[in-house]
Parts: structure tokens; C-alpha cells; sequence
């Protein structure tokens, strides 16, 4: 009997540790041949620890699983939740980034390579520089960290610069609040993201990668380092990566607790030793990047997308989104919502059919009030924009932005001008401290809302203001999209900056 | 991590950095390992770290000073980081720090008076879809509330 329990953080946090040891320990009481499989999540976070049985008939799922519950599953009378992939969650979704996370061992390199693993790289080998930057750029990928940019004109900028030395630099902080796409891929299936940065690798003429994650994930760390072990043994990094005659190597960089390095140029600094200033563009990362070299930035998920890109064709993932939005977008539900997690679809999607119908409303059972889209930097979407399309532009021209795919719902207890201050106290606490704006901004407008919080009828106007000055005056979107948060909370939710004005009066 | 424990030697802290100098950008992992060593960075990290990457003192200072995770003094004897951000937020966080501060009475930061815990903040640990979140010692936990905090704490001295 083969029983999957996942090592992924989430699960973890929720007991999957001590549900796998229970198991582990009744079934050597019972003299039962059980193999014990430490998966990633499926990504149904509500069920986790979400555990599955296989006795020769497909993957049936338990969850969520306590150790108590132990007993009663070993002896096939826990209530089913059925074949996993039958689930509704699982069969409405196009897994393409996520096809593996969940399903395998995400350290056995040979299931990795039984489910399309290292298909794409072969394929890759085959082609040259030219050819790999193409077949990124037909694919329409965007980049996932946030601001969208074309993954291929990046790549073509860092294969057309000369240098002698070239990088990838995975792009792994994931700072924002309500996502944890980059995590989970980096947990359960790692061979993926390492195969993208090797496909980068060629494609751009980068010999050196790295990895640069934040400390605040300690389980996605040990598991990526041990990834890049074995992938080092096997072949697949290295002086010859597949027998191609090819180099590329990589190494996992832990952060120090700074969000504004996930910011790039930041992120370079702190990964050559420095403070994680924010440099000016020009000079591109793509030109002078890492230790002044030519550097591919790129986020996790847009890595760990190049590899099925390449294994299915450039086409097969572009056929999938909605106008300039190709592909599949890695939605992650969080915040007060009854089922959250990751679920994997094509662009397109209204906001209202994710929170309503995938997440299931509030987990509250209350009203939905808001919900914020993008991590911290993204604006307070109302129920009456629920029409929005998950899209690059769809979400502009709302108002907001997509960023990196995070979700947080907030029911009708939420204090949206609490949202707000938080917003700028966040900017306060971790701006870089380069721009007056920024720094000095963020701080007085704590002090404003405050004000509006205390019945000052002056003190919204300055807010705007304040918020104007923030956008205009910023080197980089910490200070310059703090006001997206704070201006959409004080414009679709007056009513929370009024009532103490109103019992003033 | 003991906080009676003597200021490690220059030649001590030489050792646990010298097998990182050959990487490219070695400051930020030489601080990591000498925090996993001694709990902090201790003041004496500063000249050595200078001497062997060829950098200022104040420029060794102004990175570690930069970094929430560097801390310049010991910690209690075990580290509580509570996420501070939205989507925990969404989900009363915000009351289950409240409480847990006030129980060990200390602020953000701070150390209980019998140097058992540190209080952190944390700005998401990738568990939102199961918040509250907080971890203690590297152990991530989910859906926490304020006496689940005290009996793991509880557990964990
Ligand atoms: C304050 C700030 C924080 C950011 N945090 C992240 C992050 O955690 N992860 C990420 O991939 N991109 C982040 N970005 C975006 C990066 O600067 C950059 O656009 C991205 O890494 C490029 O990769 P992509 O094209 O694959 O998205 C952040 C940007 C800013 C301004
Ligand atoms: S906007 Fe803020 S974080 Fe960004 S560069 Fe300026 S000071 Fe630094
Ligand atoms: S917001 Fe608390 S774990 Fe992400």
C-alpha cells in the first residue's frame, strides 16, 4: 500500500508532520507494508493534511487528516473524499505549470522524468540560442513576479548582450501577502524550476544561476538544495548538462528578510553582498545585472513555466488566456475564504467566479466586502468589480493589478481604513529608503490616517495628495503603488473613513 | 544562543566563514552562518568580515543593519514569528498577536524576562490560505490562535 502525506509548508502548519509519523508508527504496529510518500500539496489547502491511498486502484484522498484519525483510515472506514483528480477543484483546472506538484515525489528524479520531466531540455539541447528565445516568445509567457513583461524580449535582450559571463537569477523573495505559488512549486516538484533555469541557461548563454529565496521558507529551501544535489549528480546541472557539452550550474541564496528585494535590482544588490537598494533603470539587469553582468531576472513560476512550454510547443500554451494574457495563471485563493489554495487556469476568469465559486465566499460565512488582489501593493477590489477578467489588462483597467496572482478576501468585519494604514505602514517599515517619497512618505501617511481615523475633515484631501506625490516621486513600485491599496480603500469604501467624522458631528 | 555565552574570537568566526569565501557575493551567507552559530552577529563579526571581503567597517555595518533577519543581540531561547500581514489580517490575526504579546508581556521584538521567547514580526510566510500563520524555531504553524501559541510554546520549553 503506497499513502502520499504532503511535506509542503502548508500541510505541515497544519499537522501533516505528525499524521505522517502516526501513520508511519500503526502501520509497523500492525505489521502493514505501507510505503510513506512525502508529496506537495495538490494545492487544496482547506483539506490539508490532505492524505491519499493507493491499494492498486488510483489515488484516493483523505482530508483533512489528524493523527487520530490514523486507525480508521488504515483500516479503510475514513470517509473518502474519492479519487483525487476526480475532485471538482482538481478536474476544473489546466495544471500545466503545476502537472507534477502534488503528484510526485518531489525529489525521485525518475518520476520526475515518467510525467514529461526533462522532455522540454532535451528538447532545448536541441535547438540553438535563437531558436529557445523564439519558442519563449511565441509562447506570449509573461512574467509572473508581477509587472508582466514578456519573458521572450527579456531573454533575447541578455542572449544579444556579449559578455564573458552571463546569469539567471531566479527571482524567489515571494513577499507578498496572499501568495504562495513560488513555495509551493519549489516544495513539490523543484526539478521544475531547475529545468527552466537550465532551458534559460542555453537559451541565453548563462553558465551560472541562482536562486535567490527569502529565509522565511525554510521547508522550500531544503528541499530545493537537495533538488540541486541530485540534479548535479544525475547530470542535469553541471559541466555537461544531459550530454549536451553544455555548462550550467546553480546555487540556492537565502534573502535576510527584506520585501524590497524581491524588487530586482534589489535583489541583485543583496546578492552581491550589499544593502538591497533599489537601482535606477538604465542600465537593465539584462545589459548589467549581477556583478555588472548580463542577467536574466525572472520569477518562479515563470520559470518553472519554460519547461512544459518547451515540452508541449510554444503553441499548445499560448492557445490557452485571454488577449495579450497567454497561458495558464497560478491563482492563489487565501485570506478569509473556505476553500483556499492554488488553482492553476487559463487567463480569463472573472474575480467573482474565483472568490464565489472556486473559494466558495468567506470562510466566515459573511459578506464578502473585499478583496485584495496583487500582494500588498495591489488595490481593494469591491464586489461591484467582480466582473473583472483575470487579466494583465482587464485588471488595469479596472484599477488594479494582477501582480503575482494572490488573492486575499476580506468579509464585512474587514476596517478598510485599517487596510490602509497597514499599507503605508508596510511601506514604511520595509522601504529601501532611497526616495524621500517613499520613506518619508509612508510614515506621514500613517500619521494622516490617523487623522481621518480621529474625525480631521482636512486630512483625506491631504491623503490623496500624499498619494500623488508617492506615485510621482517614486524610484520603484514599493512607494509608487502603496497608494493603489490606500486610494482604493478610501475610494470604494468611504464609509470606513467617515463614521468617526460622522459621530463628531 | 546563550546570552552569558563570551564574544566569539576573531579567529572562531574566521573558521566558520573561511569555507564561503570562494562564492560570488559571500556576505549574506557568511552573516547567515555566523547567526546560525551564535544566534546573533556579534560585534566582533564586523572587523573580520571587513578584513576578509576588503570592505569598510560601516559598509559591513550598513548591510547587516539593513536586513530585518540580522539581529546584533542574542535572542531568547526560542524565536515566535507572527505574520503580520493582510491575509492573516483577514482572518483576526491581528487579535491573536494582540493577545500573545500581552500574555508574555513584551512588545514587537522582544524578549520575555526569563529570556524564554523573542517576539518577531513576519510579513507572510507563504501560508495564507491557512492563516493566522506563525512559526516558532523554523516550525511553521496554521490557523493558530493565542492558546494554541501558549501550549506550543508551552511545548516547545
Ligand atoms: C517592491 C517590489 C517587490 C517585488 N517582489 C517580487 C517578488 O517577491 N517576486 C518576484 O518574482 N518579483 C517581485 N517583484 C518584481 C521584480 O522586480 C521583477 O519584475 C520580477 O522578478 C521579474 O521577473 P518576471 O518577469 O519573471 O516576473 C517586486 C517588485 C517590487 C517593486
Ligand atoms: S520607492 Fe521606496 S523602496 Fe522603492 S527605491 Fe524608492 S525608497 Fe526604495
Ligand atoms: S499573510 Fe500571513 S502567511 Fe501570508
Amino acid at each position: 500500500m503506497r499513502i502520499w502525506v504532503p511535506l509542503d509548508s502548508a500541510a505541515k502548519a497544519l499537522g501533516a508532520d505528525a499524521v505522517a509519523e502516526a501513520l508511519a508508527r500503526e502501520a509497523k504496529a500492525r505489521g502493514m507494508d505501507v510505503q510513506i510518500i512525502r508529496n506537495g500539496s495538490r494545492g487544496m489547502v482547506w483539506l490539508e493534511p490532505l492524505v491519499e491511498v493507493d491499494v492498486g486502484e488510483g489515488r484516493v484522498g483523505y482530508g483533512p487528516v489528524t493523527p487520530a484519525d490514523v486507525p480508521a483510515l488504515l483500516d479503510g472506514r475514513m470517509n473518502s473524499l474519492g479519487p483525487v483528480e476526480d475532485l471538482d477543484w482538481m478536474r476544473r483546472q489546466t495544471r500545466l505549470t503545476f502537472a507534477r506538484c502534488g503528484v510526485i515525489d518531489p525529489l525521485d528524479l525518475d518520476d520526475y522524468a515518467a510525467l514529461g520531466g526533462l522532455v522540454g531540455l532535451r528538447r532545448a539541447i536541441g535547438l540553438d540560442s535563437a531558436a529557445i528565445v523564439a519558442e519563449v516568445t511565441a509562447s506570449g509567457l509573461r512574467g509572473r513576479g508581477g509587472a508582466g513583461f514578456p519573458t521572450g524580449i527579456k531573454w533575447k535582450t541578455v542572449a544579444e548582450a556579449r559578455a564573458d559571463q552571463k546569469y539567471i537569477v531566479c527571482n524567489a523573495d515571494e513577499g507578498d501577502s496572499g501568495t504562495f505559488a513560488d513555495r509551493m512549486i519549489m516544495e513539490g516538484d523543484p526539478f521544475t524550476l531547475i529545468e527552466g533555469m537550465a532551458i534559460a541557461g542555453l537559451g541565453v548563454g548563462a553558465t551560472r544561476g541562482y536562486v535567490y529565496m527569502r529565509s522565511e521558507y525554510p521547508v522550500a529551501i531544503e528541499v530545493l538544495e537537495r533538488a540541486v544535489v541530485i540534479a548535479r549528480q544525475r547530470g542535469m546541472l553541471g559541466a555537461d548538462v544531459l550530454g549536451s557539452g553544455r555548462a550550467f550550474d546553480m546555487q540556492v541564496r537565502v534573502g535576510a528578510g527584506a520585501y524590497v528585494c524581491g524588487e530586482e535590482t534589489s535583489l541583485l544588490n543583496s546578492l552581491e553582498g550589499k544593502r538591497g537598494t533599489v537601482r535606477a533603470k538604465p542600465p537593465l539587469p539584462a545589459l548589467e545585472g549581477f556583478l555588472g553582468k548580463p542577467t536574466v531576472v525572472n520569477n518562479v513560476i515563470s520559470l518553472a513555466t519554460i519547461p512544459v512550454i518547451f515540452e508541449r510547443g510554444a503553441q499548445h500554451y499560448a492557445d490557452f488566456g485571454l488577449g495579450r494574457s497567454r497561458g495558464t495563471v497560478t491563482l492563489q485563493i487565501a485570506g478569509n475564504v473556505r476553500r483556499g489554495g492554488l488553482f492553476e487556469t487559463a487567463f480569463g476568469m472573472s474575480l467573482g467566479e474565483v472568490v464565489n465559486d472556486i473559494g466558495g465566499g468567506t470562510l466566515s460565512g459573511r459578506p464578502v466586502k473585499a478583496v485584495q488582489v496583487g500582494g500588498p501593493l495591489g488595490a481593494y477590489m469591491p464586489v461591484s468589480k467582480f466582473d473583472t477578467a483575470m487579466g494583465y489588462e482587464d485588471f488595469d483597467a479596472a484599477g488594479g493589478l494582477i501582480g503575482h496572482a494572490g488573492l486575499v478576501v476580506f468579509d464585512d468585519s474587514a476596517d478598510m481604513l485599517q487596510m490602509a494604514r497597514f499599507a503605508m505602514e508596510f511601506c514604511a517599515i520595509e522601504s529601501c529608503g532611497k526616495c524621500t517619497p517613499c520613506r518619508i512618505g509612508a510614515v506621514r501617511g500613517v500619521e494622516t490616517i490617523d487623522r481621518i481615523a480621529a474625525g480631521d475633515p482636512n486630512a483625506a484631501a491631504l491623503l490623496s495628495d500624499l498619494c500623488e506625490t508617492m506615485k510621482d516621486g517614486s524610484l520603484c513600485a514599493l512607494g509608487g503603488f502603496t497608494p493603489y491599496p490606500v486610494m482604493s480603500a478610501l475610494t470604494q469604501f468611504p464609509d470606513d473613513f467617515a463614521t468617526l467624522k460622522e459621530a463628531a458631528e | 544562543m546563550q546570552s552569558t555565552a563570551p564574544a566569539p574570537l576573531p579567529e572562531e568566526i574566521r573558521d566558520v566563514i573561511a569555507p564561503l569565501t570562494g562564492l560570488e557575493g559571500p556576505l549574506l551567507p557568511m552573516l547567515h552562518a555566523i547567526q546560525e552559530v551564535w544566534g546573533h552577529v556579534p560585534q566582533a563579526a564586523v572587523p573580520v568580515l571587513a578584513d576578509v571581503l576588503n570592505l569598510g567597517r560601516a559598509e559591513v555595518h550598513g548591510v547587516i543593519s539593513f536586513y530585518h533577519d540580522f539581529r546584533d543581540h542574542p535572542t531568547g531561547r526560542h524565536v515566535l514569528k507572527i505574520c503580520r500581514a493582510e491575509a492573516c489580517q483577514s482572518v483576526g490575526g491581528t487579535a491573536v498577536a494582540q493577545e500573545t504579546l500581552a500574555r508574555l508581556g513584551v512588545d514587537w521584538h522582544g524578549t520575555t524576562a526569563d529570556g524564554a521567547v523573542t517576539v518577531e514580526p513576519v510579513y507572510c510566510l507563504g501560508l495564507c490560505a491557512c492563516g493566522p500563520a506563525a512559526m516558532i524555531d523554523g516550525r511553521v504553524l496554521g490557523r493558530v490562535d493565542a492558546a494554541r501559541l501558549a501550549a506550543e510554546l508551552e511545548a516547545a520549553s
